[in-house]
């Protein structure tokens, strides 16, 4: 991590993505704004897995679980409420909390990176079979109903906080989503970039070394899942706004492996890669939805062999040789 | 005791039915430089992934200075103060060699004072031609330094060595020898090193383990006339 480049980096993509953020209202009509606020959504979604598996070296199956338990937050919160800024806040601390608990039993517990992997997916399906099995009038939270497999419709979206009437129009929410994503990612970077962060990538590195050195991997690796687990949280909360919905496919495990693939295909170990898998991902899911030629999973499972095989490092790297080579 | 800087009380650990290590009682002074010697499977190294926290003991007692550190976690008793160099360098590959000294140095100094060390250390294992480098593409002497150097750069009050002169050129070695005893003037540390040339550039105690105990414990040049230390080494069954 080169100081100079490293910062290089990342201020020409906070410019680049401030200047969409500005720019794409003007141009798009609202079908597409509403698909880039989706988008953006998803990409926060994707930093936070890039954090905790491509620096933290924490290979987590399950980041779908923060995801929903996010997204299910803002729902029930929002719904009891009747307004969304202490939902929004919650969505962030629930699954947060929830990550730092399930983190202990794992980091203190040692468990070894392959148990760590079978974990977490663990608890992301128990959590969709569990939201699946919610349906009928029993299950309620307040007067938020679960809904089961149905889903939970028509949920309060944003509003000016303090001013439950005044809600976000679609405008307004792609400001929002974009100016998480650039806050998330600028934040990241700086974490990244401090003491804290240092100390996070040499754990990825060695283990056993940063312990002779007086580090504890434990709490180190405890505060990265739990940081990834909030930043997920937050991508829920988005996710749940922008369609007024959420169901239990958030947690679902086609959810939980695209996550992975937006990694894998933008590549590990870097922030930018992450945010450039999930847009050219998503971007193909949509395209691919609108055809009936080919099954949009089987694609995408060629996608991922393919990038495994051939570019294991991601898009994002690949380029960065290549351009340093030229 | 009350100048020790680190004493083990019967210290033994056992994996099934061997006894890697078998009731040390072993005491270092303050300051003191001790050379561990002894043939394979001596029990060496495991004495020291003992100190260290990275094995607990099956019995006996671990002291750094008067504090009981047995069973410690690894990164707690980094934190009183051992420090170590492993057999195998134990690096962060994907990292520069500035970084490890950089990472060292700073748990415990504030971030200005930490360049400093770090270009002070540089200097002072003649890396800093390869300070931006990265460390998994040097050679295996200059890993050794590396890690050396990570290590002074966290200024532990007792510093173990597990074979620093390995893989050296004669001219390494000597400048290694030479680094181990400017380093002993202000820290007390314990080298394992299988090289006697280098043992003999360095020591004043040496002590000899054999099958997981201390054999014997004496200056250097009357162990070098030592029949059951002659005998451990040439593989005769002598023991005591």
């Amino acid at each position: 991590m080169s100081g100079r480049r490293w910062w290089k980096g990342s201020i020409l993509t906070t410019a680049a993505m401030v200047l969409i953020a500005l720019g794409v209202p003007q141009v798009v009509d609202q079908f597409g704004l509403l698909q880039l606020t989706v988008f953006a959504a998803m990409c926060i979604l994707a930093l936070s897995l890039g954090f905790v598996w491509g620096y933290g070296g924490i290979l987590c199956f399950g980041q779908s679980a923060f995801f929903g338990l996010g997204a299910y937050t803002y729902a029930v919160t929002a719904i009891n409420l009747g307004e969304s800024t202490v939902a929004t806040l919650l969505a962030l601390v629930v699954p947060a909390v929830f990550a730092a608990l399930l983190g202990y039993f794992m980091f203190y517990g040692r468990l070894s990176d392959v148990y760590l992997g079978v974990i977490t997916l663990s608890v992301t399906l128990i959590f969709f079979n569990l939201m699946n099995s919610t349906a009928g009038d029993a299950y309620r939270v307040g007067k938020a109903r679960l809904n089961g497999f149905n889903g939970m419709p028509s949920l309060p979206t944003l509003n000016v906080p303090g001013d439950p009437g005044r809600l976000l129009d679609p405008a307004e929410t792609f400001y929002l989503v974009m100016a998480c994503l650039v806050i998330v990612y600028v934040g990241l970077h700086v974490l990244l970039a401090s003491h804290f962060g240092r100390v996070v990538v040499a754990i990825r590195e060695n283990e056993a070394r940063c312990e002779l050195l007086g580090y504890d991997v434990r709490l180190h690796k405890l505060l990265v899942f739990t940081i990834g687990g909030g930043i997920a949280g937050l991508a829920g909360c988005l996710f749940a706004n922008w369609g007024a919905f959420v169901s239990p496919n958030v947690f679902s495990l086609t959810m939980t492996s695209q996550i992975i693939i937006w990694v894998i295909v933008g590549g590990l170990g870097t922030l930018l890669g992450p945010i450039i898998g999930c847009l050219i991902m998503q971007y193909l899911a949509t395209a691919l939805g609108t055809q009936q030629l080919a099954n949009t999973s089987l694609v995408f499972g060629v996608i991922f062999l393919a990038f495994v095989l051939l570019v294991p490092r991601g898009i994002v790297p690949s380029l960065r040789r290549l351009a340093l080579r030229a | 005791m009350s100048d020790a800087i680190l004493q083990t009380v019967g210290l033994s650990i056992r994996f099934g039915g061997v006894e890697a290590v078998r009731h040390v009682n072993f005491t270092l002074a303050e300051r003191e430089l001790r050379c561990l010697i002894g043939p394979n499977g001596a029990g060496k190294s495991t004495l020291f992934k003992l100190l260290t926290g990275q094995l607990k003991p099956t019995a006996g007692r671990i002291l750094f200075r008067g504090h009981d550190i047995t069973g410690h976690h690894t990164h707690a008793i980094a934190r009183r103060g051992i420090g170590i160099k492993t057999q195998v360098p134990s690096l962060f590959d994907g990292l520069t060699v500035h970084e490890h000294l950089w990472l060292s140095a700073r748990r415990t100094h504030p971030a200005e004072r930490t360049r400093a060390i770090a270009d002070e250390i540089l200097e002072r294992i003649g890396l800093t031609a390869v300070a931006n480098g990265a460390v998994g593409q040097l050679s295996h002497g200059l890993r050794q330094w590396v890690e050396l150097g990570t290590v002074l750069a966290g200024n532990p009050d007792l510093i173990l060595l597990d074979e620093p002169a390995a893989g050296m050129t004669h001219d390494e070695v000597a400048r290694t020898a030479e680094l181990v005893r400017e380093i002993n003037r202000t820290h007390a540390l314990i080298v394992v090193e299988h090289d006697m040339q280098f043992v003999k550039m360095i020591a004043r105690t040496v002590t000899v383990m054999h099958q997981g105990a201390v054999l014997v414990e004496d200056t250097m040049d009357r162990i070098l006339k030592n029949a059951t230390v002659r005998d451990v080494y040439l593989g005769k069954h002598g023991g005591s």
